[in-house]
């Protein structure tokens, strides 16, 4: 019947033509812009050009990308550092309230990214309610200045991003051979190396699931570096954003959302392989 | 029983540590916005007064009103292409690596690049920016969450019963509407209630493609600027509010979620 052959091509031919009109074809259009010249009054005039992708190289913007691709890996680190013990924790749970548990992990993630990162604010300024606390404990030097500082920023980029990581890293536990841990114990490994031999190893996968997510979005973040960092720590994200709306030069902007998007690719192929990679090991040591 | 307890116990405090790190910050915030001096550095009393101030602020009450706009029409386009999508998916004889790619995407994309992509296209279209193009442009990401809620709930679908329909007479139609459609309800407005929650708490996407001028500003944007300048007793008192909307709206989505996870 070829009615029901077209159908599902019908079926999803809206929702595909929304995501290639609005979301691919704008991509693809800002790509484009990367290879053009920026015009004198700010705009684009269409002299081919790869200057763009040349002042990404360029010492200055190199620095910033490098330098938020080092706080984005630091609070990638902390991030699993964090998740994986309460991911652990949670698989370890009752099967009856791990999924209450994970929801509860979660839900913060879905709420306001903004109202998250300004709680900090409320806690880490000179006024805030952590300096308060020391006052109250006796503390009488000068109040910490503990916003507007990179660990300001790392805190949260990690705090922001936390729930996403325990959720990669709870998914390969719960799937998990609970029999493959009783057997590197029966065979005489102590906790320490059946973690370090067995567990660890087969969750990776949700490990770099994770790491990737956090790293990615925290290299392009904006809102906060501005918000937290005092607009003294410029990410990637930073720049994009100045690139466009404040020194109106689109297309040294499109040049720089393009090798954002091509780390995050990169990124994300990595992850992929290492996935396979793990889940053929698994296949291998089955079959031994 | 006490060995069973004491291998318990690290991973209890490990528990209370991470929800206490994840939730301590919001709570403060919470308790705060009924703080009457609106100050964290003492507390004086319970007060409702900072949520009465909003209500006397126009700018958050447009803002509130253009969020709600955006919101309530993403949610509804988006569910309707998302769940079609689902189906479409789902009902193909072949996984298309293309289609699985293209409805993944919006989740991952970093949201500066697509929002600095919307506002290249909104432009080089001359199309003046408003509601309407902030509404275009979070249908992207509302569907693809949709479609993902609603394929999890078709994976566990079982299709014969459609045959069934079929043999036993009843048109594509009403198969539809008689059997698919009730057994993917709660998943689809479980997936609406995601979307609405993303739609309302989205701000870098809407930033860009807003526009200039203050006629539609979103909750989201109205919150940074007000943050930007530091802390003001009425922000508590909002993100309390909207904190609250998401969390009730999530909890839905989650309840009706499970509840047919077991058919």
């Amino acid at each position: 019947m070829s009615f029901n052959a077209t159908r599902p091509t019908l079926l999803a031919a809206p929702g595909v033509a929304w995501l290639v009109a609005f979301m691919v074809v704008p991509c693809l259009l800002v790509l484009s812009y990367a290879f053009f010249q920026r015009g004198v009054w700010g705009g684009v005039e269409y002299t081919f050009t790869l200057e763009n992708f040349a002042r990404v190289a360029d010492p200055l913007y190199a620095k910033i990308f490098l330098n938020s691709a080092r706080i984005a890996l630091t609070a990638t680190v902390v991030a699993i550092l964090i998740a994986y013990p309460a991911a652990y924790a949670i698989s370890r749970a009752p099967r009856m309230s791990q999924p209450i548990l994970l929801f509860f992990a979660v839900l913060p993630f879905w709420s306001n990214y903004l109202i998250r990162t300004y709680a900090w604010i409320v806690l880490l300024n000179r006024e805030g309610l952590i300096n308060n606390l020391l006052r109250t404990l006796g503390y009488t030097g000068e109040p910490l200045s503990m916003l507007y500082t990179e660990s300001a920023v790392i805190t949260g980029l990690v705090y922001n991003y936390l729930p996403f990581v325990i959720l990669a890293i709870y998914s390969t536990l719960s799937r998990l051979n609970p029999e493959l841990m009783e057997a590197s114990r029966d065979l005489g490994a102590g906790p320490v190396r059946t973690f370090l031999r067995v567990t660890l190893p087969l969750t990776l996968p949700g490990v770099a699931a994770g790491g990737v997510f956090v790293f990615v979005l925290s290299i392009g973040n904006f809102v906060t570096p501005a918000l937290l960092g005092g607009g003294r720590f410029q990410m990637v994200g930073n720049l994009v954003y100045d690139q466009f709306l404040t020194a109106n030069d689109w297309p040294f902007g499109a040049a720089l959302g393009a090798a954002l998007i091509v780390t995050m690719i990169v990124l994300l192929l990595l992850q992929a392989r290492a996935t396979a990679h793990a889940s053929g090991e698994r296949k291998g040591e089955v079959e031994r | 029983m006490s060995a069973a307890l004491s291998s318990k116990l690290p991973g209890r405090i490990v528990l209370v540590l991470v929800f206490g790190f994840l939730y301590l910050p919001i709570a403060v915030l919470v308790l705060l916005s009924f703080n009457d001096s609106g100050l964290p550095t003492s507390w004086s009393g319970f007060s409702t007064r900072w949520y009465g101030a909003l209500l006397a602020n126009t700018y958050i009450l447009r803002a509130a009103w253009n969020t709600l706009i955006v919101a309530v029409f993403a949610t509804v386009i988006s569910t309707v292409l998302g769940t079609l999508l689902a189906l479409g998916m789902e009902t193909r004889r072949r996984k298309s690596n293309g289609l699985e790619a293209l409805a993944f995407a919006p989740m991952v994309i970093p949201d500066i690049v697509l929002a600095v992509a919307l506002l290249t296209f909104f432009s080089r279209l001359g199309l003046t920016m408003g509601l309407h193009t902030i509404i275009i442009s979070h249908v992207i990401f509302d569907l693809a969450f949709v479609c993902s809620v609603v394929r999890a709930r078709l994976k566990h679908f079982d299709f014969s019963i459609v045959e069934a329909s079929r043999d036993l007479g009843a048109s594509g139609w009403t198969t539809f509407w008689r059997v698919t459609f009730p057994v993917l309800l709660p998943s689809i407005v479980a997936g609406a209630l995601l979307a609405f929650t993303l739609s309302v708490d989205e701000f870098i996407i809407a930033f860009f493609t807003a526009g200039a001028g203050r006629s539609s500003i979103t909750l989201p944007m109205q919150i940074y600027s007000m943050i930007r300048f530091g802390i003001t007793p009425e922000v508590n008192a909002l993100a309390t509010i909207v904190m609250g909307v998401s969390a009730t709206a999530l909890l839905i989505s989650q309840w009706l979620n499970r509840e047919r996870q077991v058919p």
